[in-house]
């Protein structure tokens, strides 16, 4: 299929539609955890990195078939995004957020500290298994399973938590084991993507996955519109396309990008599309929706 | 030795401390977590060695002048990026116009003066003194009364200035004390100010103290003097001093004695351990909410 | 039949004492009214026996069970549903999401039923619609279902409320200051929807309020909460005439 589409489609769009497709899925599950459940997480690079390198180390020092290494990159990511669920229990807002950064921190630490890992140099030539129609079909399997489960009572629990975490208790949601939940799925998310980074890139590195990482992941969900697919799916659209359209300014890139953040939330603090989801526009375009 | 190695602590602890000081200030009285302070103090580390390099001016006038740039950096970045969402939205918005802020400066610094190291030149004879069995280097005594003098007057304004107490009051209560015509807006510019001059002061001293200086130091910087606060409790004056000379310490002493190469997860390690055992932090109150 | 039993319930914050041995029992099927100055305590005692609040000293049992240790979640799932003083709705969540939710508690489909869609889930969220939708009809809001709970009036937000928290079938339901910031014919709309959902839902009502004309009319009996401790119960006509609550909080009568 890539070698069909390479005919058709220069590469360097090709490599961005791919990376867009990879952005999606690792921004779709920061959108459960901070879009829709509310759980500020600014540490989501780190459940990425540990997909990815599992997914890395698995297929080239174990020989693993792609799918399993990348589920059990995803997998470990999920764990650990349980383990960080655990101190919700007690934090909330700010606070979670710190736990969320200085654990994506100590992940990195570890990784330039991984032997197996390559260290600070990182890991490199991985076979490139990550093709636009792996891609693209794990992001419409990813998309509607989503919809499906942010339009269920799951989902109405998660979304309640974000709006009104005590009234959601009294209705009988029990607040904790929800937002662990989150940030179990949300990080699954964020290790596939991973594993489809390594992939596709061949080479990963600690600094690949570093702070800024998990900004620019959080600002895609942020810009479309938190806890909107269709809003988190735009905004990583636009936000994956603009670096490389800034490349003309090439130095002056991130320039721009920190001042787009700061005019972006001067006038659009709900993202550009606010809080649509995909029911609404369901409901818009077929003028029926639920019931 | 470990008499040494705690002063080496207390002497990074006091610069940690004065960056936190900036973090607990802001988040005490508008509940920001001010991601760009980080880079203010990267700037008074270069205000510092522009002063001294291009001006020729010894050490205490290079950081006054730091301190005063600094001081209107910090307002002009509050009044830019914070002060046009100050009750109008989220607090998530607000933390990504402070990344957007972060990432603008950092980029700026790394235009103007290339991603390298500089060296601040050696402005300060240095003599060791032996007190008993310590050495102490004349560096390390003038960064820790410089510290302990900027923090005694902190306190003192605070405590018995009339700003000083428009400042408690507003972060009690911000709206409280706008209806007891206290003008709020100059109040919290205020603490910008006041915030941003120390981190500058230890923007400099760090300079000088690690002889280097470069365009990203304040993320890493920024980071662990935010552990600090959180670890004195966030909100709390006392508690940022405390937070600051305890992580530069801890750090130390983990370097020393255990390992080197995880020296930046032990600050995160121990911002995890403090949120999760004692969100509040060692000087905080525990908040009962009020539903 | 007692379905609610409040023993000795102290609580403190900090140096406040802000119940003070409060002993309450609750029968079946009563409207049962709580009112008292600000800062009585009224809420706190809501929050107690939803399980926000654990209290220092005292048990409370709720049909014959032990509430201690029940969080607030739990306390949702034994039955006990309640509103807020300050109202707190799910605001971008739809009119009947908001109902919705109020029925997490009687539902059993787990996350892997929702994520794949599997029968039960199916089933179980055509029961949770027409139950939603029949509980709008109650309230009047069935015609803006579809709106964000933010945007309805002040008064379409409390019914609101209650809606949602008749959805989790409740035997117990707590309403504080349903009232607060309605006219006139709103509470009499209101007192006509308490009792119509004591009729239909065989509910037990515990009654917040301050409107002392609704809470006369209304409640079978009152206790009165002055400074975290009871200092009547009884009637509306004996509440009415008691020396103690008059010179607290009713005033004397003209």
């Amino acid at each position: 299929m890539d070698a069909i589409l390479t005919q058709y489609i220069d590469a360097y769009y090709l490599r961005i539609i791919i990376l867009i497709g990879i952005n999606i899925i690792l921004a779709l599950g920061l959108n459960i955890i901070t879009g829709v459940t509310g759980q500020l997480s600014m540490g989501h690079a780190g459940f990425m990195s540990i997909g990815a390198y599992t997914a890395a180390i698995l297929t080239m020092k174990f020989g693993l078939p792609f799918w399993m290494a990348l589920l059990a990159g995803a997998s470990l990511a999920a764990f650990f995004g349980f383990l960080i669920g655990i101190p919700t229990l007690r934090l909330e807002g700010d606070y979670l957020a710190m736990v969320t950064i200085g654990f994506a921190e100590i992940i990195r630490v570890f990784f330039l500290n991984f032997e197996p890992g390559g260290k600070a140099v990182g890991l490199y030539g991985m076979p490139q298994h990550t093709t636009f129609t792996i891609v693209w079909v794990l992001v419409i399997i990813v998309i509607l399973l989503n919809a499906k489960l942010l339009e269920s009572r799951t989902g109405r629990a998660f979304y309640a938590i974000r709006e009104n975490e005590i009234a959601a208790q009294a209705s009988g949601i029990n607040t904790t084991r929800f937002k662990v939940l989150a940030f179990t799925v949300g990080s699954f998310l964020g290790g596939l993507g991973g594993g489809l980074y390594a992939h596709y890139m061949s080479y990963i590195a600690p600094q690949d996955f570093a702070f800024m990482k998990s900004i620019e992941i959080l600002n895609m969900v942020v810009l479309g519109g938190m806890g909107s697919i269709p809003g988190t799916i735009l905004g990583t659209i636009i936000l994956t396309i603009a670096p490389e359209m800034l490349r003309i300014v090439a130095d002056y890139r991130l320039l721009f990008y920190g001042a787009l953040l700061v005019i972006l939330m001067i006038f659009r603090p709900n993202g550009l599309l606010g809080d649509i989801r995909i029911y609404d526009i369901r409901k818009r375009w077929f003028n029926r929706g639920v019931n | 030795m470990f008499l040494e190695q705690f002063l080496n602590g207390l002497t990074l602890g006091s610069t940690y401390a004065l960056i936190a000081l900036g973090y607990t200030m802001v988040y005490g009285i508008i509940q920001l977590i001010n991601f760009a302070h980080g880079e203010i103090y990267m700037f008074g580390a270069f205000a510092g060695l522009l002063l001294v390099t291009v001006a020729g001016v010894n050490l205490f006038v290079a950081l006054i002048g730091a301190m005063l740039f600094c001081m209107l950096l910090g307002m002009l970045v509050e009044r830019i990026a914070y002060r046009p969402l100050r009750g109008k939205s989220t607090r998530l918005s607000a933390l990504i116009s402070a990344i957007g802020v972060s990432i603008f400066l950092s980029t700026l610094m790394a235009l103007l003066r290339g991603t390298n190291t500089t060296r601040y030149p050696d402005i300060i004879h240095r003599h060791t003194y032996t007190i008993g069995s310590i050495e102490i280097s004349s560096l390390q005594i003038i960064i820790l009364v410089v510290a302990a003098l900027l923090m005694i007057g902190l306190e003192l304004l605070i405590q018995r200035t009339r700003i000083g107490k428009a400042m408690r009051a507003c972060s009690q209560d911000l709206e409280a004390s706008a209806l007891m015509g206290i003008n709020v807006n100059r109040v919290i510019s205020a603490t910008f100010a006041i915030g941003s001059s120390l981190a500058a002061a230890g923007g400099v001293m760090v300079g000088i103290y690690y002889n280097a200086v470069w365009p990203y130091m304040g993320t890493m910087a920024g980071l662990k003097a935010f552990a600090a606060a959180v670890l004195g409790g966030i909100g709390s004056i006392p508690g940022a001093m405390i937070g600051g000379l305890t992580l530069g310490v801890m750090e130390i002493m983990g370097v020393a004695y255990l390992s080197s190469s995880y020296k930046d997860a032990i600050a995160f390690a121990i911002l995890i351990l403090v949120l999760i055992i004692r969100p509040q932090g060692i000087m905080g109150k525990k908040q009962v909410k009020k539903v | 039949m007692e379905i609610l039993q409040m023993e000795g319930i102290t609580l403190e914050f900090g140096g406040l004492r802000a119940l003070d041995s409060v002993d309450l029992t609750i029968n079946a099927g009563q409207i049962f009214g709580i009112i008292g100055p600000n800062g009585a305590g009224k809420t706190t005692l809501f929050n107690i026996i939803t399980g926000i609040y654990v209290p220092v000293e005292g048990t409370i049992s709720f049909r014959g069970q032990d509430m201690q240790g029940v969080t607030a979640y739990k306390a949702a799932g034994l039955g006990i549903g309640r509103t807020f003083q300050n109202i707190r709705l799910f605001n971008k969540l739809s009119v009947i999401d908001n109902v919705r939710v109020g029925s997490h508690a009687i539902n059993r489909s787990n996350f892997i039923s929702d994520l794949l869609g599997l029968p039960r889930a199916w089933r179980e969220e055509k029961i949770i619609l027409a139950r939603a939708r029949q509980l709008l009809e109650m309230v009047g809001l069935y015609s803006k279902r579809h709106e964000y709970a933010d945007n309805l009036s002040y008064g379409e937000q409390r019914r609101l409320e209650i809606a949602r928290a008749l959805a989790m079938n409740p035997a117990l339901l707590l309403l504080d200051e349903p009232a607060a910031g309605m006219n006139s014919s709103e509470k009499v709309e209101l007192m006509d929807l308490i009792y119509q959902i004591r009729e239909e839902f065989n509910l037990t009502i515990l009654l917040v309020e301050h409107d002392m004309n609704l809470v006369m009319q209304i409640c079978e009996r009152i206790a009165v909460l002055n400074y975290g401790r009871i200092i009547a119960e009884g009637t509306p006509d004996e509440i009415k005439t008691n020396e103690a609550v008059i010179s607290s909080y009713l005033g004397a009568q003209a």
